[in-house]
């Protein structure tokens, strides 16, 4: 494998988890929903795969639990910002925090022991092919798992009554329920698969990419994905490219710490939270595409009239 | 048969000061349910936790000391969160305040004078409310989230002093380890009790007295309130969204970063990667509990110091992990927030035949 | 003239019995009974707050009843969803339009139906059934593009798609130019001989007389009276709303115009939100002792028009500002207020006025600027003089008779008329000179209405210069000296009010003054 193909390979492993939370949460946003959480939901995740696949010794049933614990995190939010009306800023913050302390309980039984990974998967003589091979076709599942969900994401939302249903409660939820939808229970549903994929990013962390259980593993991971949804002006392709580009920044950064260039290594390990900055500034200064883009009741909390 | 809210005509002033009494019942009650989950006995555990701090003059001062930077923190926070501007990064605030504060002891080592101890709580404040200014900023100028730059500045902040502890400012006589040289003489707070209280508690009950009155009786006050529940009427009033922009960061960086300072050259005594338990994070969760109100903070920023003392306790005398310091702030949020919701709406049933819908479709 | 014995008029289509509505321990409809036959237009009127809206929507399946029972076409029925209704035949086009500003016309439409009408080629279908009733659409355009009227027409096709036996329509004129209406009439006659039912809610009497073969009256949620509008007059129907006969607004002649006090000249604006106007060359001038009314459909730039003149929206780069003879441009809001200028802007709640504060906190909100009282109320640190705001509170609400509940209550316990009372006098209480008012009595009852510009009548005759913006063409005739019209950013040349009909100024509403694209196209490729 050329060193071109390794630099390439770690920028989809480290992007990988970016993009499965990332495109979770442009769904719950396109609904009109802020989940501030995503930290926490992902930690949640990753300390349940990890337990998971520890105790049972399958990789697979870890991320199930990943998922699982992804969805009963938010649905905690769902219950408090949809049912109970609550301040979704103050309640995604309080999903981060009790994630975090949650998982490190949870955890504090798991850390330090060996891990499971996922296996890649390997299509036969494809993956052999001669540059691409590897790259294409010799990925871990959840990154073909990640590519489908944001093909899928974006058929969904721009072609399908469905997604129609979710752009509409997400603009203007008086209208929406004006004509008889349900808007509190689309954005549960929504909340819900924003829970499973944030999930299953805490998973990517724990079972792929650094097979074992550290407290704080995300490391402000939740946090880039929600400026990477902004930044995506809430449209899934951009997400993508947005979600590559910065894993391509994270590892750049431990590349040239491995080399040991005259760099301190703590402005190396700084760079994807100062890229997170720059890109917000960058994509601000397009406003009108960000407005127009925006869902009209974002973070707004929805009561019926009885 | 289903459970709805119904808007209240008027907010329930009963609730208003019930609602943090419930939340902390709740939290005891899933608390003691965690424990007996864990194996270990509830009753015990929950007396460790919160009253065994309340029993020795030891503990009760490391209580106050750790109140301190927390109601100094969360009262910034509470005028932030009032104002509806979102600041929720003071934890790097905390740091660039300590960092800042730091030059005098670091630097000019040699100049012991009173007015250097009082130049280095005007640098703190300085250092934090600078830090603030960048997403405050980055907000007016850009429409930039404060929300996410102000948190991805808490990681910068972070490796910013890491780097500083082990590079510039690593202590020439501390054997490479990562920290400063020890502050001394007026470098350091006047130190009481049995040498853990310091001024900072003082400092702290000031500024939450002084920001009362100014949310209570002033004009500033009132802007705050304004343009934080009612942005179109805060313009017709003349109130400036920019400016109360520029005003909650100032505040709450310069309290959280005098907070720092008060932290390095207080208990810490010096400069290292680790000078703060997760205080600005927890302040958050201080600035809720406290209702946003000035003198519910200090009320708040006691119980969860009580909190990490009683951690701490917990996990000497039962062998649990101190991450449930963690998870009962987590939840102390979590059901304030769901308590909250009593105050503007009350729980009543229904019957169900006005859900039988089918999701998301009208037909 | 209309036919009252429409053939089609025999069976009884939806019938509502003894129907009680609560909210809370408000009854906002209390034990009602109506009757809607088919092939007929049936008028349901009442003040603002009378309970109409709650009445409706309780029949389209948006709210339920308290107590009592809904028949349709005989039967008993529980309308749990708008669904429902829609499956039984009820259509209802909102007064507050149920649309997606940023979803195409077909989306929009698509949304409201049920599978089996989504099938095929939608679009075709919308384009040819508006072609076919008069409401031309484009279907592929986006919502937030569209003007009002044109957004009414989708609800109305939304509707028509599905056959609808009745259709409500909340308020439908409100929105329109009076030829836009005579338009929306045309299309109601036909549905009617179509045997459809249409339950038509105005306070419009003239035009309920033009329409409408049956009339229902509501006051304070109770049902007053069914009569038949063709023997009655506007004048008595006016009373039946009201309970009491209107009082008359009474002005003399003005002829001690003075001099300019507020002047507009090239004014140009881009809106700052990405679905608002710009304004385009704005020119006005509104002399001491005169009432300038700029008429207009909403959301051709009023709102941005009053941003700009109460500095709300600043912009110091132009030149384009006179307030009371100096320049305004660089004025934020305080500063015009502190020249002797005041604003009422069109939202009460949230704009000019905050639903949770109480009223004393709401005076202070436009109060605090400037010293127009004997001390001032900001002392600084030492605090806001609660004192002197309780005596100018009490001034307020006894001399524009705010009812509330408590002397202090909180602005959101205010019904709507006193609320609006109270936010006028606030501003009319400091005696400015110069005043501008975004819709003075838009959702308020007749009292407070007439309340309200008697008050801003007197204010002018004591030489203030006022400017009006207003929809309602009622309100424009009985207070202004002078109109102007307002579409889509742009402002007609200034007319004496006495030289206009309502008919010229329907077609400057629908934009016969504004400067045709054509010209500017030119100008910009030369």
């Amino acid at each position: 494998m050329s060193p071109y193909e390794a630099i390439l390979l770690t920028i989809i492993t480290a992007s990988t988890p970016l993009l499965l939370a990332a495109i979770g949460e442009l769904v719950v946003e396109r609904s009109g929903v802020l989940n501030l959480g995503i930290e926490g939901m992902m930690v949640m995740g990753a300390v349940c795969g990890f337990a998971a696949a520890h105790v049972t010794g399958s990789a697979w049933l870890g991320v199930l639990a990943a998922t699982f614990a992804g969805i009963a995190t938010s649905l905690l939010f769902g219950l408090l910002t949809q049912t109970l009306i609550t301040n979704q800023v103050a309640t995604g913050l309080a999903i981060t925090l009790l994630g975090l302390g949650l998982s490190g309980l949870i955890g504090s039984g798991f850390v330090g022991l060996p891990g499971v990974k996922l296996a890649n998967v390997s299509i036969p003589w494809l993956s052999d092919l001669p540059y691409v091979g590897r790259l294409i076709f010799g990925q871990d599942p959840l990154v073909y798992i990640s590519i489908v969900l944001t093909v899928g994401v974006a058929y969904v939302l721009n072609n399908t009554r469905v997604g129609l249903i979710i752009r509409a409660v997400g603009q203007n939820h008086h209208s929406a329920h004006a004509l008889g939808y349900r808007v509190v229970a689309v954005r549960y549903a929504c909340i819900a698969f924003g829970g499973a994929t944030s999930g299953l990013a805490g998973a990517y962390l724990s079972l792929v990419y650094t097979p074992q259980w550290i407290e704080n593993m995300t490391a402000g991971r939740g946090w880039i994905a929600l400026a990477l949804v902004v930044f995506s002006t809430w449209l899934p392709e951009r997400l993508a490219a947005g979600a590559y580009l910065f894993g391509g920044v994270w590892i750049l950064g431990l590349y040239a710490q491995g080399m040991g260039i005259g760099i301190p290594s703590q402005l190396l390990s700084a760079l994807p939270y100062i890229a997170t900055i720059l890109a917000l500034v960058i994509i601000s200064t397009n406003r009108r595409l960000s407005v127009i883009n925006t869902p009209a009741s974002l973070g707004q909390g929805f009561v019926p009239d009885r | 048969m289903q459970l709805i809210l119904e808007k209240r005509a008027q907010a329930s002033g009963l609730m208003n000061l019930l609602s943090p009494v419930l939340a902390i019942l709740l939290t005891v009650i899933m608390g003691g349910l965690i424990f007996a989950a864990m194996g270990k006995p509830p009753l015990t555990a929950l007396y460790l936790y919160f009253i065994d701090p309340l029993t020795s003059w030891w503990s009760i001062e490391e209580v106050l000391v750790k109140a301190g930077p927390l109601i100094l923190i969360g009262v910034g926070l509470a005028v932030c969160f009032k104002a509806n501007v979102w600041n929720i990064g003071a934890e790097g605030q905390f740091t660039a305040g300590a960092l800042m504060g730091a030059i005098i002891p670091v630097l000019w080592g040699e100049w012991q004078s009173p007015f250097a101890l009082v130049a280095m709580l005007f640098l703190g404040a300085l250092g934090g409310a600078l830090f603030a200014f960048i997403p405050a900023w980055l907000k007016t100028r850009f429409g930039v989230n404060e929300i996410l730059t102000s948190l991805m500045l808490v990681y910068i902040a972070q490796l910013l002093l890491d780097w500083m502890v082990r590079g510039p400012w690593n202590d020439p006589h501390g054997y490479n380890f990562p920290k400063s040289a020890s502050f001394e003489g007026w470098h350091l707070l006047p130190m009481w009790g049995d040498g853990r209280m310091h001024l900072g508690l003082v400092v702290s009950l000031v500024a939450a007295l002084v920001l009362f009155w100014v949310m209570r009786h002033t004009l500033k006050g009132f802007e705050v309130n304004v343009v934080g529940s009612a942005p179109r009427a805060g313009a017709f009033a003349g109130f400036s969204q920019t400016k109360m922009v520029w005003f909650c960061f100032a505040l709450s960086g310069g309290l959280a970063g005098l907070a720092g300072l008060i932290e390095v050259a207080g208990p810490v005594g010096q400069l290292q990667p680790n000078i703060s338990p997760n205080y600005g994070f927890t302040a958050i969760i201080v600035a809720f509990l406290g209702r946003l109100n000035p003198i519910g903070v200090i009320f708040a920023g006691l119980l969860l110091a009580i909190s990490y003392i009683g951690g701490e306790g917990v996990q000497i005398e039962l062998g649990i992990s101190d991450k449930t310091t963690q998870v009962f702030q987590g939840m102390l949020l979590f059901f304030i927030l769901m308590c909250d919701t009593l105050i503007l709406y009350r729980l009543k049933w229904i019957s169900t035949q006005s859900s039988q819908q089918a999701i998301g479709d009208p037909s | 003239m209309l036919n009252k014995y429409n053939k089609n008029a025999q069976s009884t289509l939806l019938q509502v019995k003894s129907i009680t509505k609560k909210f809370g321990e408000f009854y906002a409809n209390d034990t009602i009974n109506l009757s809607i036959n088919a092939g007929r237009v049936h008028a349901l009127l009442g003040e603002n707050g009378a309970g109409k809206s709650t009445l409706v929507k309780m029949m389209y399946g948006a709210l339920q009843p308290t107590s009592g029972t809904i028949h349709w076409q005989g039967n008993e029925v529980s309308i749990a969803s708008p669904a429902h209704a829609r499956d039984l035949g009820i259509g209802m086009v909102f007064q507050h339009f149920s649309l997606f500003e940023a979803l195409t016309v077909v989306e929009n439409i698509s949304l409201a139906l049920p599978p089996e009408l989504r099938q095929g080629d939608l679009s075709h279908r919308i384009a040819d059934l508006s072609q076919d009733y008069g409401l031309p659409l484009n279907p592929a355009a986006l919502v937030a593009d569209l003007s009002v009227g044109e957004r009414q027409r989708i609800e109305i096709v939304r509707c028509l798609l599905q056959q609808p036996k009745l259709l409500i329509m909340d308020e439908p004129t409100a929105v329109l130019t009076p030829q836009e209406a005579q338009a929306l009439f045309a299309t109601l006659r036909r549905l009617v001989e179509e045997g459809c039912a249409v339950l038509y809610i105005s306070h419009r009497l003239e035009e309920v007389k033009q329409i409408c073969h049956d009339a229902t009256i509501l006051r304070h949620g109770k049902l007053v009276a069914e009569v038949d509008p063709q023997e009655e007059t506007a004048a008595t129907l006016a009373q039946l709303m009201v309970g009491a006969s209107v009082h008359k607004v009474s002005r003399d002649n003005n002829d001690q115009v003075g001099d300019v006090l507020l002047e507009l000249s090239n004014l140009y604006q881009n809106s700052s939100t990405p679905f608002g106007v710009d304004l385009v060359d704005v020119n006005l001038q509104v002399k001491s002792g005169e009432i300038l009314a700029v008429a207009g459909i909403a959301g051709n730039g009023q709102g941005e028009l009053f941003g700009v003149i109460s500095g709300e929206e600043c912009n110091p780069n132009q030149n384009a500002i006179s307030l009371l003879g100096q320049a305004g441009d660089g004025l934020n809001i305080n500063q015009r207020r502190c020249l002797g200028a005041a604003f009422v802007p069109e939202e009460r709640m949230g704009h000019g006025a905050v639903e949770h504060l109480s009223l004393t906190d709401n005076i202070l909100l436009s109060r605090h600027g400037c010293i127009d009282t004997h001390s001032p109320l900001d002392r600084g640190w030492l605090g806001i003089d609660k004192k002197q705001l309780a005596q100018l509170n009490q001034v307020i609400g006894a001399d524009y008779d705010v009812r509330k509940s408590k002397e202090d209550a909180a602005a959101g316990s205010l019904s709507g008329g006193n609320l609006q009372k109270f936010v006028v006098g606030r501003e009319l209480n400091r005696k400015p000179k110069v005043l501008v008012i975004n819709q003075p009595t838009w959702g308020v009852d007749a009292g407070a209405a007439a309340l309200i510009r008697q008050a801003v009548i007197d204010l002018s005759r004591q030489g203030s210069a006022i400017l009006i913006i207003s929809q309602d063409l009622d309100e424009i005739f009985e207070l202004a000296d002078t109109i102007a019209v307002m579409s889509r950013g742009q402002l007609s040349p200034i007319y004496a009010a006495g030289d206009l009909t309502r008919e010229q100024i329907g077609l400057m509403m629908a934009g016969s003054h504004e400067q045709s694209d054509f010209n500017s196209n030119l100008d910009a490729g030369a």
